[in-house]
């Protein structure tokens, strides 16, 4: 019970990480129907944007506040990180809207090279690791064996952090014109633009929304694993691409379910089983389901009333 | 074809002598490398409703979407009050007063009527949405019903005259129809194009209409041209081509619907 409980606050931590991520491939699969493999790279890069500003903060400008810092670094790493997503979008991807349909992907996969090795070149190899954070924790009850189920303040962070930031996003998607405009642009491009809607603004503004939630669990990453390193982009990124499939790609409920979903699945896993075997067992759940239900949990059949 | 001898309607000829509005020169557009208009020339002035009619294939949504710049005209020229639209991209096309009610209608399915008005009234920022909002809703009082119900879940009627209402949203002075009575049941194809007309003689608005429906667009519009495979055939008045045994013909066939 106490594992359980413990296990429970831990993947809901990380799934909300993922969940964030998620969101960015939902969105632009759902507004250009491409799998940005960048992504995950993008987050790896604000991971790093976090880091370097986080040790301005607290070593030469002194910020003694962790907090204080971690908000200021929080809102450093979503601008420049949705600059990144711009640029890229910019440079890498526009020039191949049209193209054939493999093209952008590819083109993403060369992006996604690019950043690693970038970042690999700029901050080196090793694993970066930040300065002690925020290390308090409260214990929520103890087992009978003695076993603590603690909540850090980390968590907490990382919980109220992604709540928000997801509350604001769905407000934005759904009530403002801006966010009209770009579900009116993932339903029907061509559409959109016969209302006057600028249809390339409209997909830069979704790379941008997407890195800078990157930027978030870029940043909450760092701060729960207190360490980054220039491949890390991989591995969460693949998670929560399949968290994004998994929830119904192009739903964004979805994404932040999946995410979740796939969080709880790898640490239930690795606290019950075996921990080699995680990975394995989130995307054997992501085969599952898609058997049964191919469109992913929330997401809708292809195929539309006309 | 001239209309000597032929009892001209007086909006008609008040028409006639209206400012050119929109002006369509020598339009190639290719699909690829295929043809789909081989040099299209017409006019709309203000205050017109013309038709184009023409059977299925023709190009007459071609033409329709050539005008907002999708596809891009290859040859020739387009110009919307005087101005040169042919290379303007199309958004901004939308944002001069043009609005258009596409083929197929194209409503965005999930969202709701209201936020697909919303959408059609961006162009001027929702300025005066409540009160377009209201007019819409009397022009079709079956929308007011579905306004919070989703866009993909409304009948063809209903998303015909959604389609109509968010094109009517933008308080557009010119507005193409691609097919506003296709798959629709005669009542409803009737109070569709008694609408067409109030807003024609009560607003002013300027109105080109893509139409299989051949009968009804002829005796609605001013005047019409017919297109064949790409290519303007004939063009005259309503009661002219309605008159006129190569249309009754190719297009007339089977009666008056």
């Amino acid at each position: 019970m106490e594992i359980f409980v413990q296990q429970l606050i831990n993947g809901l931590t990380l799934g909300s990480i993922y969940g964030l991520i998620a969101i960015g491939y939902t969105m632009v699969f759902g507004i250009i129907g491409m799998v940005n493999f960048a992504h995950g790279d993008v987050f790896m890069l604000s991971a790093f944007i976090a880091l370097i500003f986080f040790l301005i903060f607290t070593t030469w400008l002194g910020i003694s506040s962790v907090v204080l810092a971690l908000l200021f670094v929080l809102v450093i790493a979503m601008v420049l990180t949705s600059l990144w997503g711009w640029a890229i979008e910019r440079i890498a991807y526009r020039p191949l809207r049209g193209s054939f349909r493999l093209a952008p992907l590819i083109s993403a996969i060369g992006v996604s090279i690019f950043l690693s090795n970038f970042v690999q070149v700029a901050q080196g190899a090793r694993n970066k690791p930040t300065p002690p954070m925020i290390g308090d924790v409260i214990v929520l009850f103890q087992g009978e064996s003695g076993y603590n189920v603690a909540l850090s303040y980390k968590q907490i962070i990382i919980m109220v952090t992604t709540a928000v930031l997801l509350t604001i996003f769905w407000y934005l998607v759904q009530k403002t014109s801006l966010g009209r405009a770009q579900r009116a642009c993932e339903q029907d491009r061509k559409m959109a633009a016969l209302l006057g809607i600028n249809v390339d603004r409209t997909i830069s503004l979704t790379f941008v929304i997407g890195a800078a939630l990157a930027a978030v669990a870029g940043t909450m990453y760092l701060l729960y694993y207190g360490v980054v390193s220039f491949n890390d982009g991989f591995v969460p990124g693949v998670k929560a691409f399949t968290a994004a499939v998994l929830g119904g790609i192009g739903s964004l409920p979805g994404a932040v379910l999946g995410g979740l979903i796939i969080g709880l699945i790898e640490v239930f896993w690795s606290a019950y089983f075996s921990i080699e075997y995680k990975d394995v067992a989130a995307f054997s759940i992501l085969a599952i389901v898609l058997i049964f239900m191919p469109s992913g949990i929330l997401g809708r059949p292809e195929v539309e009333k006309v | 074809m001239s209309t000597a001898g032929m009892n001209v309607t007086p909006s008609a000829s008040a028409a006639a002598s209206k400012p050119v509005l929109l002006s369509v020169r020598g339009v190639k557009t290719y699909y690829g490398n295929i043809i789909a208009l081989k040099g299209v020339d017409m006019d709309v002035r203000e205050g017109e409703i013309v038709t184009l009619i023409g059977a299925n294939g023709a190009g007459k949504s071609t033409l329709m979407m050539t005008i907002f710049g999708n596809p891009r005209a290859r040859e020739g020229t387009i110009t919307y009050q005087g101005q040169d639209i042919t290379r303007m991209p199309t958004h901004e096309i939308a944002r001069m007063s043009i609005a258009q009610s596409p083929e197929g209608r194209r409503i965005f399915p999930r969202m709701t009527v209201y936020e697909n008005l919303q959408m059609g009234a961006s162009i001027n920022g929702l300025a005066h949405f409540n009160q377009d909002l209201e007019r819409v809703c009397t022009l079709f009082p079956r929308l007011k019903e579905r306004l919070y119900q989703r866009g993909g879940t409304l009948s063809g009627g209903e998303q015909q005259m959604l389609a109509i209402a968010r094109a009517l949203m933008s308080r557009p002075k010119l507005l193409l129809l691609d097919e506003p009575s296709l798959g629709l049941a005669p009542l409803i194809v009737k109070q569709i194009f008694s609408i067409i007309k109030e807003l024609n003689e009560k607003d002013g608005m300027t109105v080109f209409l893509v139409e299989q429906n051949a009968y009804h667009a002829l005796k609605l519009a001013h005047r019409g041209y017919v297109m064949v495979t790409g290519n303007i055939t004939m063009s005259g008045t309503g009661r002219e081509l309605l008159a006129d045994p190569q249309v009754q013909a190719a297009y007339l066939e089977g009666g008056h619907h």
